[in-house]
């Protein structure tokens, strides 16, 4: 029997893994201790586990232990490298190369810079979305200190070329920043093959539990320092004050060992059923994918059902169905999502998009489901909306003067 | 954010779905919003030469389930009335029927502004002024 609802907004965060959870619970009652308290076995029990943890998150990232910083998550992990790298090598110059389709928790960093004195360069993405080199080593100065772009987009899902980026930023000794969320866990990521500096991921975001996260920052070739954010009591080599969260650690750290171990099976299961959802739904009429069809991640489709609008389309279904749009329908915000638009997609196509993230517990039932319902809803919504019936009689909408508001 | 009941029952059963012929003296046609802002409504009332009642209207939405509803109602309360009684229909009244939070207030705005389009389409076609109407301060 089909259990309703269906999760398909794994972009947004991943249900716990039964074994991440059971790996956590002693650390919470029993194994409480805090693992900077070096004077008795609570504390070194909590430290034994943290430092266990760290490796099996450096493992996945083919990092040292070392080179693992926790924080609170990824938003956190964005602030502290960037700001980070931002204040400790002032001396080196101001201006960070970033894109327009980053996560929030990068562009608004950035923008906060720029009140402080950085210049920032935010690059075009290309249709597909994804980075144009040439554009990129062309935006290079004296001055840069740091690339920031993300390994795969959240939207999209689109995996921008950091072995390319990195050799680039090499060329020119400029420091590579990464914002992981998205890959790490999902698709094979090593920080000394693709030549990263920095990078921050999050638990929540590959079966583990909210609230934790890591910052990667490279040791050796080069030694990469960051000014910490956070003052306190020097946790975390000085660069991440704060108590740690144990029991978040613990989880953290199961989620990237499982990770490691079945991502290449799930990501060719998961892959073989998002590519079933998209065959079916590119085929109902005028659909179009948004991003790259290649250079993506294994679990996610982002399609853009034109004269439908994505917050009306996903209340059809969403009771039985959990999915993201990039339409906002509210008089706060009218605008559609700015990384659809950075595409160069028309604000109607950008209302009318739905993401759809699948995840480790997704099953073909669901898809089936999903199928069915979405392209009903369509073609409902298609009966019920004045442009289709335009675009029916072959009136050219461009040609139409509204009524803007 | 949850939708109200109405809404929902609107959304799920619209009423008075579809297209009245253009091409009549007695039709009138309201077209606004715009799909760059994600919604865009058309309003059509059909009018009894005889009694001055609008004995029909139809609509279609392209927009959010509060978009949907609203010109769903207001096709609904259009019939029967008299032309004159049509104009009167305020957004305020939509939004207290469907239950509308604050951000979808618009939607409502955008149903008025069609009954009203559509009244002067009505009145154009037949002769008659074209009403003048404030701005909605809302847009």
């Amino acid at each position: 029997m089909l259990k309703l609802p269906i999760y398909l907004d794994h972009n947004a965060t991943t249900p716990c893994d039964p074994r991440v959870v059971e790996a956590m619970v002693p650390y919470f009652t029993n194994a409480f201790g805090n693992a900077a308290s070096r004077n008795h076995p609570f504390g070194w029990q909590a430290e034994e586990a943290v430092d266990y943890a760290r490796e099996q998150v450096a493992r996945l990232i083919g990092a040292d232990p070392k080179e693992i910083i926790f924080t609170s998550g990824a938003t956190e992990g964005d602030n502290l490298a960037i700001k980070g790298v931002y204040e400790m090598y002032a001396s080196k110059g101001n201006h960070i190369i970033t894109c327009n389709i980053e996560h929030k928790a990068v562009l608004d960093t950035c923008r906060n810079l720029e009140k402080e004195g950085a210049e920032i360069t935010y690059l075009d993405v290309k249709p597909n979305g994804l980075i144009d080199l040439a554009a990129l080593e062309a935006a290079i100065k004296p001055t840069t200190i740091l690339i920031a772009i993300m390994y795969a987009n959240n939207e999209i899902g689109t995996v921008m070329p950091m072995r390319e980026i990195s050799a680039i930023a090499r060329k020119h000794g400029v420091l590579v920043f990464t914002d992981g969320v998205q890959a790490v866990g999902k698709i094979p990521v090593d920080v000394n093959k693709d030549g990263i500096d920095l990078m921050a991921f999050t638990a929540h975001k590959m079966y583990g539990p909210k609230g934790v996260g890591a910052l990667y920052v490279r040791r050796k070739n080069p030694r990469v320092k960051v000014t910490a954010q956070i003052d306190g009591g020097g946790h975390e080599r000085g660069m991440r004050s704060g108590t740690l969260n144990v029991p978040g650690i613990v989880g953290f750290g199961k989620a990237c060992e499982i990770c490691l171990q079945e991502m290449e099976s799930d990501a060719k299961r998961i892959s073989q059923l998002r590519d079933k959802l998209e065959n079916a739904l590119l085929k109902v009429e005028e659909s179009y994918l948004n991003g790259d069809k290649e250079s993506r991640l294994p679990h996610v489709t982002n399609i853009s059902f034109k004269y439908v609008e994505g917050e009306g389309l996903m209340m059809g279904f969403n009771k039985n169905i959990a999915l993201s749009s990039g339409s906002a329908c509210t008089s706060a915000s009218l605008e559609p999502s700015y990384v659809l638009k950075a595409l160069g997609l028309g604000d109607d196509l950008a209302h009318s998009s739905l993401r759809f993230g699948l995840g480790r517990f997704t099953t073909e039932e669901q898809i089936d489901y999903t199928i069915e319902h979405v392209t009903n809803t369509v073609n409902k919504l298609r009966e019920m909306s004045p442009l289709w019936e335009m675009f029916k009689d072959g009136i050219d909408l461009n040609t139409i003067e509204w009524a803007h508001h | 954010m949850a939708y109200s009941e109405k809404v929902i029952d609107h959304y799920q059963n619209p009423k008075n779905v579809g297209t009245l012929d253009k091409g009549k003296n007695n039709v009138g046609t309201g077209l606004v919003g715009a799909p760059e802002c994600g919604d865009v409504m058309r309003l059509q009332i059909e009018v009894d030469e005889a009694t001055g009642i609008i004995r029909d209207a139809k609509f279609k939405t392209f927009g959010c389930g509060s978009a949907i509803a609203s010109s769903s109602l207001a096709t609904e309360w259009l019939k029967g009335k008299s032309v004159d009684e049509a104009v009167k229909i305020d957004n305020m009244t939509i939004v207290e029927e469907l239950n509308l939070p604050p951000v979808k207030i618009h939607c409502s705005v955008l149903a008025e502004d069609a009954i009203k389009a559509a009244i002067n389409d009505y009145r154009k076609k037949n002769g008659l002024e074209e009403l003048q109407f404030e701005e909605s301060p809302v847009h």
